[in-house]
Formats: structure tokens, sequence, C-alpha cells
């Protein structure tokens, strides 16, 4: 259900199995998250570098336990048939495929949503940093206020 | 025995990812262990002083300062994440 791992994944392949696990399921939502050339660490893209490289640090164990306990903070909220969580570490290049999170569930709206809640806190609530190199330079990508706000919208809810 | 794991850019600040050491008598809880360690490795001050470019967890859950400390405890600290 969760994988930390360096290779890359089929999404094809994910979504087959998405759909066995899932038995009765009457939507399937998955989101593909990719590598980006133009790196917009403050959501200022001028004179920002282009990456040559971005380096996915984590914490082992720390990293599956937080996956986990998202993935059961969405299963309380939402009625899921099955949830599939893949994260890539070590180096990746721009347009490579970097996470994968794939819900079905009876319905279109528990799986939209629980797709992105699970989003939301992976961003900011597993213990995954990026390093971003371009050319000789490179430093690690700052936390986004956007993905702050992006968490909050789920404290009232 | 406390382990001591750092991460990402604080691991490249304290120029280690790892080290142990026995849980000091004066040391109660995190904040007297920051205390303690800058004190072992004056180096760290400069991104210990920030609190917010620093997160901590114990026995790899997230907790503040005045979390307790006990005698085999798994602590890290890094930066704020950027997964995804």
């Amino acid at each position: 259900m969760i994988s930390v791992q360096s290779e890359d994944f089929s999404l094809e392949q994910e979504y087959q199995k998405l759909r066995t696990e899932a038995g009765d399921a009457g939507a399937i939502v998955t989101f593909t998250g990719i590598v980006r050339k133009l790196y917009d660490g403050s959501g200022d893209t001028s004179g920002t570098a282009e990456t040559d490289t971005l380096y996915l640090e984590h914490y082992p164990g720390m990293t599956e336990t937080s996956l986990a306990n998202i993935v059961s903070a969405a299963e309380k909220k939402w009625a899921l048939l099955a949830v599939r969580v893949i994260h890539r570490v070590g180096e990746l290049k721009p347009k490579e495929q970097i996470v994968f999170v794939g819900t079905a569930s009876g319905h279109r709206q528990d799986a939209f949503d629980a797709a992105q809640f699970i989003m939301d806190f992976l961003k900011s609530r597993a213990p995954f940093w990026k390093k971003q190199s371009a050319g000789k330079d490179s430093h690690w990508v700052d936390a986004r206020v956007s993905d702050a706000e992006a968490l909050a919208r789920w404290q009232d809810s | 025995m406390l382990t001591i794991h750092y991460f990402a850019s604080v691991r490249e600040a304290v120029k280690r990812s790892k080290e142990e050491l026995e849980l000091p008598e004066n040391v109660a809880n995190i904040g007297d262990l920051i205390e303690h360690l800058l004190l072992l490795h004056p180096h760290f001050e400069a991104i210990f002083q920030d609190d917010r470019k620093i997160l901590i967890a114990v026995n790899q859950t997230v907790v503040d300062k005045s979390q307790a400390l006990d005698p085999g405890d798994e602590i890290a600290f890094f930066p704020p994440m950027t997964g995804g």
C-alpha cells in the first residue's frame, strides 16, 4: 500500500492493482507528481535556475510510519476501498515521476478528496527533503507557505 | 544511549548524520539536550539559533522542545519537510 523506493513506477500497473484490490469501486483517482525543470521555490519563476537534478532525502522508518498515519487518517474520513502511495527517493531528473497517490471509492467525491488530503499532508508531514542542483549550484528547497495553507484547509473539516 | 539523527540541511550544517551519547544527568527534555549539544559542538549554533529552521522528532514522532527524554530514545533534527 505504501512504497518508498528509488525505482520508477508504472501508472498502468498501479491503476490495475487498485482496480483489483478495490473490488466494487465506482471511482479511482490517481495523482502523479513530476519533477519540474523550472523550479519556482518561492512561487516566483523570475531568475530561477533550471534544475539538473533533484535529490530526495528521507528518514527511513519515520517516512513509512508518517505515510501510514496519513493514509489511516484519510481512511477514517472517507469510505475508501483501496489506497496506494509511492514516493521516490534519491536522484531524479526533470520530467521523471516522483510521487503517486491512488484512491478508490464507491463514488468519486471520496476518492477525489482523499487523494488531495493525502498529497497535502505528504508534502509537509512526511519526512522528505528536496535538494535542487543546477550546474555547480545546489540548495535545499525551502518549505512553501502555500503547502502550509493547503494543509490548513483540512483543519476545519 | 541516545541516538541522534540529523537530516538534509541540518545534517550538512552540523557536519554529521548521526551520533550517540549517554543521556546526561542534567538533560530532562529536548530543550536541555539542545543546550548540551551546543556546548559539545559550538558550530551547531548557526542552525539551532532559529527555531523555524528545525523540527524535532523523538522516536519518529514530531515533538516540541518540552518533550521529556528517556535513555534509549531515538532523536532526530531536520528542517521543515518538502516532499511530494
